[in-house]
Parts: structure tokens; C-alpha cells; sequence
């Protein structure tokens, strides 16, 4: 018997593998990162009837050619960790192009059993399959199953163990590939088998791969035996010449070609009974009549994605408010029983204050992901990339990169944190780095406070109009922002766009719920730690050093003048001693050295150093910039909600106009996003680089913008 | 029959593929899709804005943009 044994979940995507690993592993499994990438690896045990297998669940893949990252990862895994066994599942509905993969696992010499899924769904579209002559023509197990239902998953593992016991070393699968490919690849192997008897791939799998022209096995022959390699590649040029003169083509499309030769001669021996004309339309596509059409489809189309923003933004409401309590609550224990003190500043301001920062997104991006996933697997996410593909791809964009830019604050009010997680759902890598770094200049519920203080002390007459301006500013903006990266930092072709339209699938609701949770308690466990370091960091630079001992005894003096006076509004008259207080001691800290150094620069924008202070601040959260630019002008604590007298104190200020209001509203749509999206996006990226950059890169856009409209709405209405 | 290019096919129409030109990363993916000569296709339906186009191929709906189906020649029955 087998324990303990690794085997390997591979397949299609759509293929209903995630359903069928989470049938066989229920909740002994646990998701990580593959070392390097952010690719997910999902792991997982099964046991039953003596046996326990080790589960790997590969992200979904159409062919060892490793064109995208999830494929390269896949084969990887299955070159270098050498499974015991590929358990194969296979859409029923989808054969002929599903066995594509099949047969080039069994190029590659790894025992296959084929999970034969969704058989019921084949069924219904009239679909039969003969699994047994499939197994008998193929040499290997074919399993029916409905991973939904479980059924025929106890038969796949028994059948697995079986074959794992059975089968010592199964033969790699030779195909025939026409004479001038076969007599290359002999060559070839001749060549690899003396140069490189270690290698741990198989020696006619590295030839194809090398006539395949597949870059990573190139670099690794180069690396391995840079005399072999040239004598390969002398082979592929000769063999890739005469291909092109007498059939006008590639090694690659032969290989292809002859592969898919290979499973039509299968199919044809009586595999599959078609009860219906193969095309003909199903449920399915009549619903794409109607999603996808052109003039119905957009408006179901925005209809769905306000659906979705509603779902995540107003029923998070609930438990984010509870939250807010709980932390309140802590936060009030600690000041009541805690003595006066830096440590007590430190645990509410830095601790309690990061904690909650970090649970407080919890909540949203639960919601978040529980709609995008509904949407993903029930199949409506690929339509709208489909829709809206011609419109973002002018912006070197992808037409899944609405999700995350409506999901940051397309719509005000969102949040960047969950739309930059959101963009795992594009799977094209440059345009999904363009997505995550353009998404936070969305308007996300964080700068509204602002924009409300800004626009209602103001603009109060035309407050509509600008915030509809606020929010085009920032689609223009981040539109063409990421414009100008897919055209310099992440230059390259756009991803092709061969993308599979699944059918639409009612999403399990179990599916549904383990795919919420762990992407949430990822990010918790994940971003929780630094983004506590970063709170940390932010409530020393506010604090220290602090005020000098000369000063703390003035204000002490003052308080101690007022009480002894017990004048009738004693409390008022105290409390503006501490917002004074406050307001010197914020101006001692490092923050307030930093925001006035930084005057001689930021007042091009028209910023003073009360602004840069808070604009440091904001860097926590957008809503500190309210809060802060009200301790720095001597207000106390302002509540981000009320802000009448902020906006009152800054209409009245002579260093405030509407210039500058719009300024500052410019350059907080732009500038770097608060650290627990930049924690984020490093995370999505997978590099440091990246979160650096997003701050860097979107603080310079903000800056110019904002000197750029301080300067022109200066000029224009002063008349300089 | 008439040969012509993939994009240059109307809604419904039916073909047979005879060629794909395309070379590299996206002639890689176009054949990993199944999309190789001698494979039926049909013309399923257009994006609202005629880009990307969506086939029908074995069975199964792929999309592909205008300027990738530039790649694919068609046989098609009038």
C-alpha cells in the first residue's frame, strides 16, 4: 500500500480540478505560494481505505508548452518533483482538446489517470463517452466522476494507488511526428542521452521541447552543456529550414498538428457518441445571446459590477462598523487604565490602531472576494473581459482590468486594497502589473472625507460638479497612467487574447466559501505583520521627539493659570490648551520637520507645512489627512465624518483659496497609496521593487499635477 | 470554397482552418487551443464593440482578437 505518496491534480482550467480537490481533501488543506512567483499552490491530503496520498493542486493549464506562468510553474513541479502520479481531470463535454494536455504528460513518461469530470453535464448536452475503450486505447485508467457530487472519487484513488503500485516506470508516450521531425528527434536524443546521461528531464522530451523552441529548456541546455546546445540547435535550424521550404511552416505547428492527429485517431475509434449536432447551441450560449449582446450586454454588464459594489461595499458595512467597535473598545480600555505615557500612546496609536487597520479591510475583501469568485466561476467575469477588452486594451490594458479599477474606487468610494487583490483574476502578467499599479488613483471611500472637506469649505456651490471632475480625473489619470508604463517600464506585446468562454456553471457553494476564506486569512496573516510595523513607524514619526521640556512647562503653566481661575467653560478653555498643545507638539515631531523642510519645494502646489504633515499622515490612511490637518491647526481631534469647523478655519485661512483646495485634491487622488495597499501590491507583484515604485511613481505623477493646477488656476485667477 | 482570413468571417459562417501563421508566443497558445489546420470553426458571435471576436471550436467557445485571427486562414463554403 502506498502512504504518504505525492500526487499531482492537473488539468484545464474550467475542468472542474479545484472542485475535485476539494471533494478528495475536504479540509485537511492549505494554501501557499510556490517559492518566487505569486502563483497559489493549493496542497492538500486524501485518506481513505489505507491510503494517504499527498494531493498537489496545479493551477489550471492547456499545455506543457509553458506559455503562461501558471504553466510554467505546473510543469516545473512535475519536471523536478517528479509525482508519483498525474491524476488527469478531463471535462467530459471537452475531450479532444482536453487529452491535448494528457498526451503530453504521457510524452513526458509520469503514470496518468484520467479523471473522466462532469460526465452528468456531457450527459445533458448528449454526449457519451466510452471510458473504457478510451482507457483500453490510451494504456491508462480513465474514471468517470462528478466532482461536485464526489461521485467516482474513491474509485479514481483506488484506481491511482493501483497504478502507482503496478507500474514502475511507465514508458513515455512516442508519437510519430512526420519523418523530418522523427529522424531530428532521434538525432537529438542521441546527442542529449551521451551529453547529458543525469538529466532529470527525459532525453526525447528535451528534443521536442527543443524543436518546440520552448525558452526555459534552451537556457537550461545552455547551461548544462553549451557545446550541445549548439550542436541541437544546428539540428532545430536545419530541420526548421526544410519544414519551412516544403510545407511553409514551423516544427512547432508540426508537433502540434501531428499531437492532435494523434487523439482524432483515438476519438474517431468510436469514443464519443454525439446524440446532437456537436455545435449545436445550449443553454449556455442562449444565455450569451442575451450577456453578451451588443446593446443589452453593457447595460446587464454595468448593472452586474454596481450589483457587486454594492454587495461588497454596503454589507461590509456591518461587521467593519463591528469591528470598529471592538478596536474602540479596546482602545478606550487601554486609555482607562493605563497611566498617561508613551506606551499608552504607542499601543492605541500604533498598535491597536495598525491591528484595526489591517482586520478592518478583512471584512471588505471577504465580500469582495466572495462576489469576484461567484463571478469567476460561475463564468461571467470572461464575458466581461470579452466586452470591454477592445476599450482597455487601447490603454495597454486587459479587459478584466475593470474588476479591480471599480472595485479600488472606479465608483468613489471603493477601496484599493481589495482591488489590487482583485487583479489576481487577470492572468496576463504585464498587464495585470499595469492594473495593480494604476487601480489605487481610483477614489477609493478613504479620500472621499477629503474630498468632502475640501469641496464643502470651497466649492460648496458646485459640489456635484466636482466630484463627477474628482472622479473623471482619476479614470483619466489612471488610464493613462498605465498607458504610459505598458509603454516604458512594462513594455511588451500585449497578451494574446485566446481565452476560453467557459460555460456558465453554478458556482459551489463550498467552493465559494474556501476560496473567500483562505484569500482573506492570506492577507491577514500575510500583510498583518508589516503593515503593524508601519503603523508603528508612522505613530514615532508623529510623536517624536516631542516637545522640549521648556514648552511642556509652559502649556502645564497655562493649564494649571486657567485652573486655578476656574473660570465657568474651565473644560473649553483646557481643551484649547491641549489642541495647542497638540498642534506645537506635532510641529516638534520628525513628521512636522519633515513637513517643513518640505515647504520650499511642496509650495509650488501651493501646500504649506501644516499640509505636509498631513499628507505624511494620510499615508497611513487617506482620512488621517483630514484628522492631522486638524491637530495641525490647533482644532484637536476632527472627526473625518463632521468637518464643518476644519472647512470653516481653512475657508477663513489666508494661505487657503480654491486653488489650493483643488490642488491638494489633485494631488490626493495621485500620490503614493496608504501603506496597507502598497503592502499589498508588493505582495500581488511579488517584489519589493514594485510597492517601492507605486509610491514613488505615483507621488511624482501627483506632485507635477498638483504644481501644474496650482500654477495654471494661479495664474488665471490672480491674473499673474 | 473560398479561402480568406479568420477575421474577415461573418457571424455564423462556418470554415475549416488551413493555416495558422502566426509564430512564438501566441502561435504557441493559438495551437495549444486546439485552433490547427483541418480543425472545424464557427463564428459564434462579436464583442459589442466587433472586437474580440468569439468561435466555436470542438465544441467549446474561445475568443481571440481581431489582429490574432488576422493569423488564421479559413476555408469556408461560400
Amino acid at each position: 500500500m502506498s502512504t504518504g505518496t505525492t500526487i499531482a491534480l492537473a488539468g484545464n482550467p474550467n475542468s472542474g480540478k479545484t472542485t475535485l480537490f476539494n471533494a478528495l481533501t475536504g479540509a485537511r488543506q492549505h494554501v501557499g505560494n510556490y517559492p518566487g512567483v505569486t502563483v497559489e499552490r493549493k496542497e492538500g491530503s486524501f485518506i481513505g481505505e489505507g491510503q494517504t496520498f499527498r494531493l498537489i493542486d496545479l493551477p489550471g493549464m492547456y499545455s506543457l508548452t509553458a506559455y503562461s506562468l501558471e504553466e510554467l510553474v505546473a510543469r516545473d513541479f512535475l519536471v523536478q518533483e517528479k509525482p508519483a502520479a498525474i491524476v488527469n481531470i478531463i471535462d467530459a463535454s471537452n475531450l479532444e482538446r482536453n487529452l491535448y494536455l494528457t498526451v503530453q504528460f504521457m510524452e513526458l513518461g509520469l503514470p496518468v489517470c484520467i479523471a473522466l469530470n462532469m460526465v452528468d453535464a456531457a450527459q445533458n448536452r448528449g454526449i457519451e463517452i466510452d471510458a473504457p475503450k478510451l482507457s483500453e486505447l490510451m494504456g491508462i485508467p480513465v474514471i468517470p466522476t462528478i466532482a461536485r457530487s464526489g461521485q467516482g472519487k474513491a474509485e479514481l484513488m483506488q484506481a491511482t494507488g493501483e497504478m502507482i503500485d503496478t507500474v514502475e516506470l511507465s514508458p513515455p508516450l512516442i508519437i510519430s511526428y512526420g519523418e523530418d521531425i522523427d529522424q531530428a528527434l532521434a538525432e537529438m536524443e542521441c546527442e542529449i542521452a551521451d551529453a547529458l546521461p543525469e538529466a532529470s528531464y527525459p532525453s526525447r522530451w528535451l528534443a521536442l521541447k527543443f524543436l518546440e523552441n520552448d525558452d526555459q529548456i534552451l537556457e537550461y541546455c545552455q547551461r548544462e552543456n553549451a557545446d550541445l546546445c549548439a550542436r541541437l540547435k544546428s539540428i532545430r535550424e536545419r530541420v526548421s529550414q526544410h519544414i519551412s521550404t516544403t510545407l511553409a511552416t514551423c516544427p512547432e505547428a508540426v508537433i502540434a498538428d501531428h499531437r492532435y492527429g494523434y487523439i482524432k485517431a483515438i476519438i474517431k475509434q468510436g469514443i464519443i457518441t454525439h446524440h446532437h449536432d456537436r455545435n449545436r447551441l445550449f443553454l449556455s450560449d442562449h444565455i450569451d445571446r442575451v450577456l453578451t449582446n451588443r446593446f443589452a450586454g453593457p447595460l446587464i454588464m454595468i448593472a452586474v459590477i454596481m450589483a457587486l459594489y454594492q454587495f461588497t461595499f454596503t454589507y461590509s458595512e456591518t461587521p467593519v462598523a463591528w469591528l470598529e467597535s471592538l478596536f474602540g473598545w479596546l482602545g478606550g480600555m487601554v486609555d482607562a487604565n493605563m497611566p498617561d505615557g508613551l506606551l499608552k500612546s504607542l499601543i492605541i496609536s500604533g498598535v491597536i490602531d495598525g491591528a484595526g487597520g489591517v482586520l478592518g479591510f478583512a471584512p471588505i475583501i471577504m465580500f469582495m472576494f466572495f462576489g469576484i469568485a461567484l463571478l469567476e466561476d460561475s463564468g461571467y467575469l470572461a464575458r466581461v473581459a470579452f466586452m470591454l477588452d477592445r476599450v482597455f486594451r487601447s490603454f495597454g490594458l486587459h479587459g478584466a482590468s475593470v474588476m479591480p479599477f471599480i472595485v479600488s474606487g472606479g465608483i468613489a468610494g471603493g477601496c484599493a486594497v481589495p482591488g489590487v487583490m482583485a487583479t489576481r483574476t487577470l492572468k496576463s502578467p504585464r498587464e495585470r502589473l499595469a492594473t495593480l499599479l494604476t487601480a489605487p488613483f481610483m477614489n477609493c471611500g478613504a479620500k472621499l472625507p477629503v474630498f468632502a472637506l475640501l469641496v464643502g469649505a470651497f466649492f460648496a456651490k458646485y459640489q456635484a460638479q466636482v466630484m463627477l471632475i474628482i472622479t473623471m480625473i482619476a479614470w483619466a489619470g489612471a488610464l493613462l497612467a498605465a498607458k504610459l508604463l505598458r509603454s516604458t517600464v512594462i513594455k511588451g506585446e500585449s497578451t494574446p487574447f485566446v481565452m476560453e468562454l467557459p460555460p456558465y456553471r453554478m458556482p459551489t457553494f463550498r467552493g465559494l466559501l474556501i476560496h473567500t476564506w483562505e484569500r482573506t486569512w492570506q492577507y491577514v496573516k500575510k500583510a498583518g505583520t508589516i503593515i503593524l510595523g508601519i503603523s508603528i513607524l508612522l505613530w514615532a514619526m508623529m510623536t517624536f521627539p516631542g516637545l522640549p521640556e521648556a514648552q511642556q512647562q509652559s502649556f502645564d503653566l497655562q493649564r494649571a493659570g486657567v485652573t486655578a481661575l476656574a473660570p465657568a467653560d474651565l473644560e473649553e478653555q483646557l481643551n484649547v490648551i491641549d489642541a495647542k498643545q497638540a498642534e506645537t507638539a506635532l510641529r516638534y515631531s520628525i513628521a512636522g520637520k519633515i513637513g517643513t523642510s518640505m515647504e520650499n519645494v511642496t509650495k509650488f502646489a501651493g501646500f504649506n507645512w501644516r499640509t505636509n504633515i498631513a499628507l505624511v499622515g494620510g499615508f497611513a490612511a487617506k482620512e488621517v489627512v483630514v484628522s492631522t490637518l486638524g491637530t495641525a491647526y490647533s482644532l484637536g481631534e476632527v472627526d473625518p465624518e463632521d468637518t464643518n469647523s476644519l472647512g470653516a478655519t481653512l475657508a477663513k485661512s489666508p494661505e487657503w483659496n480654491p486653488v489650493v483646495a483643488f490642488s491638494l485634491i489633485v494631488f490626493t487622488i495621485f500620490y503614493a497609496p496608504c501603506f496597507v495597499t502598497v503592502v499589498c501590491i508588493a505582495r500581488e507583484a511579488g517584489s519589493w521593487k514594485w510597492g517601492v515604485f507605486s509610491i514613488v511613481f505615483n507621488t511624482s505623477i501627483a506632485f507635477s499635477l498638483a504644481v501644474l493646477s496650482y500654477q495654471i488656476g494661479s495664474a488665471g485667477i490672480f491674473g499673474i | 470554397m473560398l479561402k480568406l482570413s479568420m477575421r474577415k468571417m461573418k457571424v455564423n459562417q462556418r470554415g475549416i482552418i488551413d493555416a495558422v501563421r502566426a509564430g512564438g508566443e501566441l502561435g504557441k497558445r493559438i495551437r495549444d487551443m486546439g485552433l490547427v489546420p483541418g480543425t472545424d470553426i464557427k463564428i459564434q458571435g462579436r464583442a459589442p464593440l466587433y472586437d474580440p471576436v468569439a468561435i466555436r471550436v470542438m465544441g467549446f467557445t474561445l475568443t481571440l482578437r481581431n489582429n490574432e485571427a488576422d493569423y488564421i486562414d479559413v476555408t469556408v463554403e461560400d
